[in-house]
């Protein structure tokens, strides 16, 4: 009877797994679909064309040169900020913390179609044209607060005695904090880098209120599902999926390696 | 210990993330506040207390307002039916391999929104496998379909949330001490019944967060409803971007808005005010 009870959580969970990844194989096997009409949706034949040619077609290319531009430089603007507010909050008791943590919920808890429109109100009162620039405010924005939260959860379970002992041998506070604290807590960093990363580049909602005449990604993969889509869309996606896949695997390994050699505590 | 007297540090630390907040998140919301009590045609809309608009806008689409609920509501439900046990399995029985799992998890959500909602489309498509399979079970008529339905947008929306769910749920199963478990059992309560008195009630915040975080983005989507649904299956965020990006009606378009994030808000303080704010933002 336990037996039953104790794989019967493991067949769930088994059969829950099979389920997260169904639509994926359905991406990775269409993406060798040799589809007949202009639409990617019926198996007609295997081939390794649009594996071998994909940015044959035109539109993904500069498209996803837009996104990875605007996903770097938003994840790399929105860590550094993030990382000093949680940085703020969980060293100092500051007045005000409250209401910080509050500006720092409430837009993750709003939903992206507000916050789109809301950005949009601002930019036509601005008389701000819309593009490039307005995108990456915005994937600033969102990616503030998820930044805040993983780095805090880092900072949260973090050893104080390490920075003290440093400071006790002489180091000042910046040196305390350039080659104590920031180590540490980098693996919270990357972490937050990466999830940034990968929320921006996978953004259509909040986009495609603010995008102008700027095409990222997946708002060339909107514009394609109304007219045609090519199997090189599959292509793309499963090599950012297997890139992200490859990046978030590296960090984990990274820390299980440091953990062990005992630099960081866990 | 907290550094006490350290006066503008922390202030300098917020600075720069703070501004950012305020002038792109706390000002556009006023802006659209102020829109929503606007009257006029695309471009020129001046302010004038039209309260109006917002009795115009939840009358005209309660019916969007009211499935947008419904829907998210469902989709919450199987998302945590599906998670709690996932999430428990990879906490309880993940072992040294807990990160590989839970990375295996939330890896499906690195294919593009798009695109999987794309596949989805494929999967629940007329003549597929899971509409056949359907037809043979006789849980599908003859001519029955999948796509074009609400099935097959709760089942897009469930399916795209699901990381929200699962995330939360983790974490609080994953803090448990395992030897209070243990204690319900030498004092001989049953596997049951251990679960129901300690395992559960010591996961509620991670249940409370991740209800939250997959009913808001939920009653606020409107990819699932336009790629697998039709018009008949729209729900208010279809509204919102088509009155502002199509119909460009701003002031409606504004007050919608408003509508929808104020009954999130008001279900996000109830939350709030039951758990305490930094509980839910540390599970998040």
């Amino acid at each position: 009877m336990r037996w039953i009870k104790h794989h019967l959580l493991t067949g769930y969970a088994i059969l829950a797994l099979i389920y997260l990844f169904l639509p994926i194989t359905v991406v990775v096997a269409f993406s060798f679909n040799d589809p007949k009409g202009r639409f990617n949706y019926t198996w007609s034949g295997f081939t390794l064309d649009n594996w071998l040619h994909p940015f044959d077609v035109p539109g993904p290319q500069s498209a996803l040169e837009v996104s990875i531009e605007i996903a770097f430089l938003a994840a790399l603007i929105a860590t550094v900020l993030g990382t000093l507010i949680a940085l703020a909050l969980v060293r100092y008791k500051f007045r005000g913390s409250g209401s910080t943590n509050m500006l720092i919920f409430i837009p993750m808890t709003t939903p992206e179609v507000v916050m789109g429109a809301s950005l949009l109100t601002l930019f036509v009162n601005w008389v701000v044209p819309q593009g490039f620039g307005t995108i990456l405010i915005a994937h600033i924005l969102f990616n503030i607060s998820f930044v805040v939260v993983t780095v805090r959860a880092r900072l949260v379970g973090f050893d104080r005695h390490l920075e003290e002992a440093a400071m006790d041998l002489g180091a000042n506070e910046l040196v305390t904090f350039t080659r104590v604290t920031l180590p540490l807590i980098m693996p919270g960093i990357i972490a937050a880098g990466l999830l940034a990363f990968a929320l921006s580049i996978d953004d259509f909602v909040i986009t495609y209120f603010n995008a102008g005449s700027t095409i990222t990604f997946p708002l060339f993969v909107w514009g394609a599902a109304r007219v045609a889509t090519p199997p090189q869309i599959n292509v793309i996606g499963t090599a950012i999926f297997l890139i992200a896949i490859t990046l978030m695997l590296g960090n984990i390994f990274l820390q299980n390696h440091r953990e062990k050699k005992g630099a960081v505590p866990a | 210990m907290l550094h006490r007297r350290k006066g503008a540090i922390p202030y300098l630390l917020l600075a720069p993330g703070i501004a950012w907040l305020l002038v792109f998140f706390v000002l556009p919301m006023w802006y659209l506040g102020k829109m929503s009590l606007s009257e006029g045609l695309f471009p020129t809309f001046s302010f004038n207390w039209a309260w109006g608009n917002f009795s115009e806008a939840v009358s005209s689409y309660q019916t969007q307002f009211i499935r947008s609920g419904e829907y998210a509501a469902i989709a919450t439900v199987i998302a945590l039916a599906v998670s709690y046990p996932l999430a428990y399995w990879i906490a309880f029985r993940g072992g040294k391999w807990k990160n590989l799992f839970l990375l295996l998890v939330i890896s499906p959500f690195f294919v593009t929104y798009l695109i999987r909602t794309l596949a989805w489309e494929t999967i629940l498509s007329d003549d597929g496998v899971v509409v056949n399979t359907l037809k043979w079970l006789h849980i599908l008529p003859p001519d029955g379909r999948l796509l074009a339905t609400s099935v097959a947008v709760i089942a897009g929306i469930t399916y795209n949330f699901l990381p929200f769910m699962v995330l939360p749920l983790y974490v609080s199963l994953e803090q448990i001490d395992h030897r209070l478990i243990e204690a319900a059992e030498d004092l001989y309560a049953s596997a049951p019944r251990a679960f129901y008195r300690v395992t559960l009630p010591l996961s509620l915040p991670g249940v409370f967060a991740g209800v939250l975080l997959t009913f808001i983005p939920a009653a606020g989507d409107f990819i699932n409803a336009q790629l697998l649904g039709t018009p008949r299956q729209y729900m208010i965020g279809n509204v919102i971007q088509s009155e502002f990006l199509a119909v460009r009606d701003y002031p409606t378009a504004a007050a919608l808005s408003f509508v929808l994030m104020a009954a999130i808000l008001v279900i996000v303080l109830i939350f709030a005010k039951v758990l305490g704010t930094e509980r839910l933002t540390v599970a998040a």
